[in-house]
């Protein structure tokens, strides 16, 4: 490693004589070399756990005992697998039922989240400014602290167990109308929704079919995070959900670290990997957006 | 005028269903946790209780005195310290090097897709294949560390609360640095170039460009990224819960995880679950409403030196002439 590194130096010194400014260059290479090293740290940091887990996933039990580290896949892939659909880990049924929690909330929080900042975009009314104070002091409450009091809510209706309760508070997003709002604020000219009025077009019609499109690269980015969001939320379904057919993939994952499958590692490596390769071929498709989403959100935040 | 009143309530017709959803999901719920803080409510599937009148602040009298949430409290400060500061330090050193328009670094995009990775992925998932890594006697850890000449022998670290709460630091740095790093850096990005050009043909030098306009001016950013790190991170729950469950000996219990085991395992204390809820609101509140003040008023003492300044120098300039 300290061989290969000092060779880079040397050819990058090499070419920095070249240049004009001879000295304050040399510094600047030495800097870069310990930039790229540290970068290239942090990518092997940020790649190695995944590969690891996923290599073990294909690895027996006895294998994995003798070294558990291996950077070459094995053949235990059915195996494990059998093993671990055997008991209660039910990769299919957990991935089905996340889909569908995630992607209804995922559009009842966008939609909504967009219809309510139009109110505050397009609309003149007198409690719009207060109502905007309203949706920033909201966005900071920590949302835990309403869960005791969320559960004996819905257990008293009797709705434990039911996916409605997990989907319809997504309807207030307050972050999503902030983003939503500052996205929408220079986007849209006022003028198109005049002219559809004009044109004799209902105010829900102009909001569905005129401004929801206008909307559209703001809505990706955020249906992408509710997404993931949801997706990875574990604390509100394991209060709420108590039959195994209804599982999450994070409740799912929850179960390995129990008694069950103590020792069979390669299974628990399996179970682990099946929940984290939906996130990773998303991320692979979506990287290029939702990192420009985060550095978005930033800069309206 | 007429019609402008008409439209106006599509204002609140639009934004009726945000609110009512609020309404229920949020306010209700947080009013109902206020009130059973003040109850006896406990027991699986209770959902009747009678208010305390003869010692209203019971439970949290007892939550306050329990030890166990004293360490939970004292340990979610310091999980959060302890992974904040690395964190904001990494992605300060990144956004120094990434916005760097002296060296620039290539592949930025590629390096900031891979930090910002692990932040995608389940928490639940992360915390148990770091359990599996750490597990003992054969684990992805300790064969490196034997391997490696650094262990003599495979050692079980997650029995020491101090290693554990280490791990759970670690992990925290690894998911959020990218974020705070891809935060920053569009922050810097959002700078008038004509500053940075202004700085070079003064003969500023990288550090103090760096601190004397880039830290200055992403100041906002700063205090957005520290209010939602410290609103988040106090809340932390599925690593800390799924990777030890607050072991051993209590050494990784954050206070979330408090509130869970009170009120949905052993005797469902939700009383004291709600107790416990409220005194974390309160902490919150109070630290973000002194993280906001300080920063505001700062802002504004400097703005008005600034424009104090300027007019003296203009006053001077008009005497001049």
């Amino acid at each position: 490693m300290a061989m290969k590194n000092d060779d880079s130096f040397n050819r990058a010194k090499g070419i920095s004589l070249k240049v004009e400014d001879r000295d304050a260059n040399k510094s600047d290479v030495a800097l870069k070399v310990v930039i790229y090293i540290i970068c290239i740290f942090l990518t092997l940091l940020s790649i190695l756990p995944f590969w690891i887990m996923f290599v073990n996933a294909t690895r027996s039990t006895t294998q994995i005992q003798g070294t558990a580290v291996s950077l070459i896949p094995s053949t235990y892939l059915m195996n494990n697998f059998k093993i671990l659909t055997s008991k209660s880990f039910n990769p299919f049924r957990g991935f089905l039922n996340s889909l569908i929690i995630s992607s209804c909330s995922t559009v009842l929080a966008v939609y909504f989240s967009s219809l309510t900042a139009y109110a505050q975009v397009v609309y003149e009314w007198k409690l719009r400014n207060a109502f905007f104070s309203f949706i920033m002091a909201v966005m900071m409450i920590p949302t835990q602290i309403s869960m005791i009091g969320f559960f004996q809510m819905v257990y008293k209706m009797g709705l434990t167990n039911n996916y409605l309760l997990l989907i319809l508070p997504s309807i207030q997003a307050p972050q999503m109308v902030f983003f939503m709002r500052q996205y929408l604020q220079p986007a849209l000219p006022l003028e198109i929704v005049q002219s559809a009025r004009i044109d004799g077009a209902k105010e829900f019609f102009i909001f569905n079919r005129i401004v929801l499109p206008i909307m559209k690269p703001a809505i990706a980015t955020q249906a992408i995070f509710s997404f993931v969001g949801s997706w990875n939320n574990l604390f509100t379904p394991m209060i709420l959900l108590s039959k195994t057919d209804l599982y999450t993939m994070p409740i799912m994952v929850s179960l390995l670290r129990g008694d069950i499958y103590r020792t069979e590692f390669g299974s628990i490596y399996l179970g682990l990997t099946l929940t984290v390769l939906p996130l990773i071929i998303v991320y692979i498709f979506l990287s290029k957006y939702i990192i420009a989403g985060v550095a978005l959100g930033s800069v309206k935040g | 005028m007429k019609r402008k009143s008409s439209y106006a309530k599509y204002g609140y017709i639009f934004s009726i269903p945000f609110f009512i959803a609020w309404l229920v999901f949020m306010l209700y719920p947080i009013c109902y946790t206020l009130l059973i803080g003040f109850t006896d409510l406990k027991g699986v599937g209770n959902t009747n209780f009678n208010i305390l009148w003869d010692d209203l602040f019971k439970n949290y009298k007892f939550v306050l005195s329990t030890p166990s949430f004293k360490t939970a409290l004292v340990n979610t400060v310091i999980i959060w310290l302890c992974n904040f500061v690395p964190q904001i330090i990494l992605a300060l050193l990144l956004t120094a090097w990434f916005t760097d328009k002296r060296c620039t670094i290539k592949g930025q995009g590629f390096f900031k897709v891979i930090f910002y990775m692990p932040n995608i992925i389940t928490a639940a998932t992360v915390a148990i294949l770091f359990n599996q890594f750490f597990a003992y006697p054969k684990g992805v850890v300790n064969d490196i560390m034997v391997g490696l000449g650094i262990f003599k022998d495979n050692v079980n670290m997650l029995n020491n609360g101090t290693v554990a709460r280490g791990i759970i630091v670690f992990i925290q740095t690894w998911m959020w640095y990218g974020y705070t790093s891809i935060v920053m850096i569009s922050g810097v990005l959002g700078i008038s170039p004509e500053l940075f050009e202004a700085a070079e043909v003064d003969g500023a030098n990288r550090w103090q460009t760096f601190f004397r306009i880039t830290i200055p001016c992403i100041k906002t950013v700063l205090l957005f990224t520290l209010v939602t790190s410290m609103i988040g991170g106090l809340q932390m729950f599925d690593i800390p819960k799924l990777f030890l469950d607050g072991g051993p000996d209590n050494a990784t219990i954050t206070t979330s995880v408090f509130i869970y085991n009170q009120a949905f395992a052993g005797s469902y204390f939700y009383n004291r679950a709600s107790a416990a809820s409220v005194i974390m609101f309160i902490i919150i509140s109070i630290l973000s409403i002194i993280m906001f003040y300080m920063l505001r008023d700062k802002d504004e003492v400097a703005l008005r030196k600034l424009i104090r300044q300027q007019e003296k120098a203009y006053k001077r300039k008009q005497k001049g002439l």
